[in-house]
């Protein structure tokens, strides 16, 4: 058993790098990852905004001198740059030191390879190396890859609650920690582009064409991104001596209950979400320094959101921002990928800039914080995730 | 960490969606494809979503009701579900669309069903029920991740009743695809003769069964589940036996206590070799049983396993033709389940009569 859950370590791989110093550095300047399509082989190329990460999947092989025999898709591939990255930043050289576990989490595995084959599985006179993607369709998969490339055996599994989960495998694996059945664990997400998520997004009418624009009042929708981010969380007795970054200190999981793709108006979930947090945190909300929010760029989420966070918050909004404009919306990557940043965030002391706002929106009370602050002093982090399906999840990092 | 299972719903290629039937007359088939017996939806959802809905939705969401019918539950702390391809019919048709169209003229709905939360997110709309709501998705680990997250909440004292599923669906297609990996035998058997096939792969199958686990002991409950354990990639059979020797220790049980294992046995000779070693050995003084033969091979079968000791536990009964040879059982106290899907990904249960 263990009180506490401190995180040791993290790692990251989206459209604003390929590690913690490219991300802190394209924050710094400003410098979304938000361009156009290239590594997916989509008709709708041209009339999307997409954050995409930098590097074709032989570049990623190469990177991390991964050898051609294994068959990896892209989720697995950024799923293990960005674990690898978070193991060493933990200083973890011996896997077998203590029980370590693996939470990942996707939602599509490795559709972004299958799509392109589908049609010849149905053919049996067809044989080939795409044969062997077949298994990645199974989220799972892309977990078992990123386990094996780390040697994680002792506890294994993997959450697809849509764009909230990542924020729950970093919850279960905290939980995991708690109850004492792990020492420590890699707890995020991995999701690459792919047509089908692009098409499914398309037809859902919620694409921005153009770079998002989180919490503006002319807001049009998201941008889909790709990428990964893990943190290692560690329990009292294997954290003791190493560089702690902070602790996860709450945690707080709901359901909107409302409709399947949309968030209630009144941000119900999420509201009971962050609420959760807090009491598992026993902290109150006027701590928190900085809100990484979920804001998508979507009509109903960032009213939805931002409603809920005034709910909470009051008159006394801390700031928000939604880092969405630089990464795009990694989808079950997303979790992790704001968690890195919330971590860093203080570590660092900095606030990140909502980028492209320039209109308050007229039912919320608070403006997003939209420079880059490294004057704050960042001691607790709410950060929220919510998806699909009504799942709404907040987690809250707090300094040491 | 223990629980009570206080209520099952379960769907399956043998007729359980009746509560009250365990198992008499099996249902056997020649195909290799052991396809779910469902009940007339209508029961459970309004026509209008009955006819929108994916097959998997709607048998998640009928299993689940006639559970909480049968726990007497109105409102479950937490709703958490395991499946490992999600809604796969959903998929398949949105893949398929935009394969054959060309990325154009696509409508949303299946793409919306496809999300693999989407029978966890329809049961909380269905009861209108805010509380935890988690989706598991690793292929064999899926549901037991599921079960285990139960326990704990029930540990954590943040769950009083929590409702879980373990659910899989094979379609058409997806038979065909898996067939290009050789999972399946190739020559055509008998589902009832599965155990004493010679070959490799094994027969296709699917299922959705759901439990209240509770804190709250009852003389109604089913079981008390003791313990959940997943291995991932053992290195041979002693890794499973140092795992099942450790359940029993924990619960001060030893192996002379199981009364009755239940195996995963699918028929397929490679994968059965760690089954039939512990069955021959290390558990030889348990008698013996296995269920592939009734609901096929896939990911979440574990919940079909958990099904059947939560009944044999309950009724004291055993159906022969689960039997692997003739056992003189006075009364069935302790259950264990080993289950396996591929060489990756093995579980352990145990449970006790309440």
């Amino acid at each position: 058993m263990s009180e506490k859950v401190y995180v040791t370590g993290v790692g990251i791989i989206s459209a604003i790098g390929n590690n913690i110093a490219e991300t802190l550095k394209s924050l710094k300047d400003q410098r979304s990852g938000i361009g156009n399509l290239s590594y997916v082989n989509s008709r709708h190329k041209d009339q999307l905004s997409v954050g995409e990460v930098k590097n074709s999947n032989e570049q990623l092989m190469q990177l991390k001198g991964l050898q051609k025999g294994r068959k990896q898709t892209r989720t697995s591939l950024l799923g293990i740059h960005a674990a690898r990255e978070a193991l060493i930043s933990a200083g973890i050289d011996n896997i077998k030191e203590f029980r370590t576990g693996i939470i990942s989490a996707t939602s599509v595995g490795g559709m972004g390879i299958v799509e392109n084959h589908y049609k010849d599985y149905f053919d049996i006179q067809k044989k080939g190396e795409f044969l062997e993607y077949i298994p990645t369709l199974d989220c799972g998969d892309s977990t078992e890859r990123i386990a094996d490339d780390l040697g994680i055996k002792d506890y294994i599994s993997t959450i697809s609650t849509a764009c909230s989960s990542s924020a729950n495998s970093i919850m279960f694996g905290a939980r995991l920690i708690k109850m004492g059945l792990l020492d420590r664990v890699v707890v995020g997400g991995t999701d690459s582009l792919s047509r089908y998520t692009i098409n499914g997004f398309l037809s859902l009418k919620i694409l921005d064409k153009d770079p998002c624009k989180p919490f503006d009042g002319l807001r049009k929708g998201l941008n889909l991104g790709e990428g990964a981010g893990f943190i290692v969380l560690e329990s009292e007795k294997s954290a003791k001596k190493k560089e702690i970054l902070c602790e996860l200190s709450g945690y707080g999981n709901s359901n909107d209950a409302f409709h399947q793709t949309a968030s209630s108006p009144d941000g119900a979930g999420a509201f009971l979400a962050m609420q959760k947090s807090f009491q598992v945190s026993g902290l109150s909300p006027n701590k928190i320094d900085y809100i990484n929010a979920h804001g998508t760029g979507t009509e109903v989420n960032d009213l939805s959101e931002g409603l809920a966070i005034e709910r909470i918050f009051g008159n006394n909004v801390p700031p928000v921002s939604s880092t969405k404009a630089f990464t795009g919306h990694t989808l079950a990557a997303a979790g992790g990928i704001e968690a890195v940043l919330s971590v860093l965030a203080i570590k660092y002391n900095t606030i990140y800039p909502n980028l492209n706002h320039s209109n308050n929106m007229p039912e919320l009370c608070f403006t997003p914080e939209k420079s880059f602050l490294t004057n704050k002093s960042v001691n607790h982090v709410l950060s929220n995730s919510f998806g699909f399906g009504g799942n709404t999840s907040s987690l809250i990092f707090s300094k040491l | 960490m223990e629980a009570f299972i206080r209520g099952t719903g379960i769907i399956s290629p043998q007729n359980t969606f009746n509560t009250a039937n365990f198992l008499l007359n099996p249902v056997e088939t020649e195909s290799n494809f052991l396809h779910c017996i469902e009940p007339s939806y209508l029961e459970f959802l309004n026509p209008v979503m009955a006819r929108r809905m994916g097959r998997i939705i709607k048998m998640g969401i009928a299993a689940a009701s006639i559970c909480l019918k049968d726990a007497k539950l109105e409102m479950p702390d937490a709703i958490i579900t395991g499946t490992a391809l999600g809604c796969l019919g959903d998929t398949e048709k949105f893949l398929t669309a935009i394969i054959e169209d060309d990325e154009l003229f696509l409508t949303p709905t299946s793409f919306i069903q496809s999300i693999q939360n989407t029978v966890s997110a329809q049961i909380a709309l269905q009861l209108k029920c805010m509380n935890y709501n988690f989706t598991y998705v690793h292929k064999g680990f899926s549901f037991e991740s599921a079960v285990l997250d139960a326990m704990m909440l029930i540990a954590e004292g943040n769950a009083n009743n929590v409702l879980i599923g373990g659910l899989d669906e094979m379609t058409e297609k997806n038979f065909l695809v898996y067939d290009r990996i050789n999972l399946w035998k190739k020559e055509k058997i008998k589902s009832s003769e599965l155990i004493h096939s010679k070959t490799i792969g094994t027969i296709a199958g699917e299922g959705a069964a759901f439990f209240v686990l509770s804190n709250q002991e009852n003389e109604n409950n089913y079981a008390k589940l003791k313990g959940v354990k997943t291995i991932y990639k053992p290195n041979s059979q002693q890794d499973i036996e140092k795992e099942i020797s450790f359940m029993l220790a924990d619960n001060n049980l030893n192996i002379k206590s199981i009364d009755l294992v239940i195996y995963g046995i699918n028929g397929d000779n490679n994968l059965d070799s760690i089954s039939n070693f512990l069955k021959d050995n290390y558990l030889k003084n348990s008698a013996a049983a296995y269920f592939k033969h009734l609901c096929g091979e896939y990911q979440t079968s574990g919940s079909f396993a958990m099904w059947m000791a939560a009944k044999i536990l309950k009724t004291q009964t055993i159906p022969e033709h689960i039997l692997i040879g003739t056992y003189e059982l006075d009364s069935i106290n302790n259950i264990l389940i080993y289950n396996n899907f591929g060489h990756e990904n093995h579980v352990l249960y145990l449970f006790s009569r309440v």
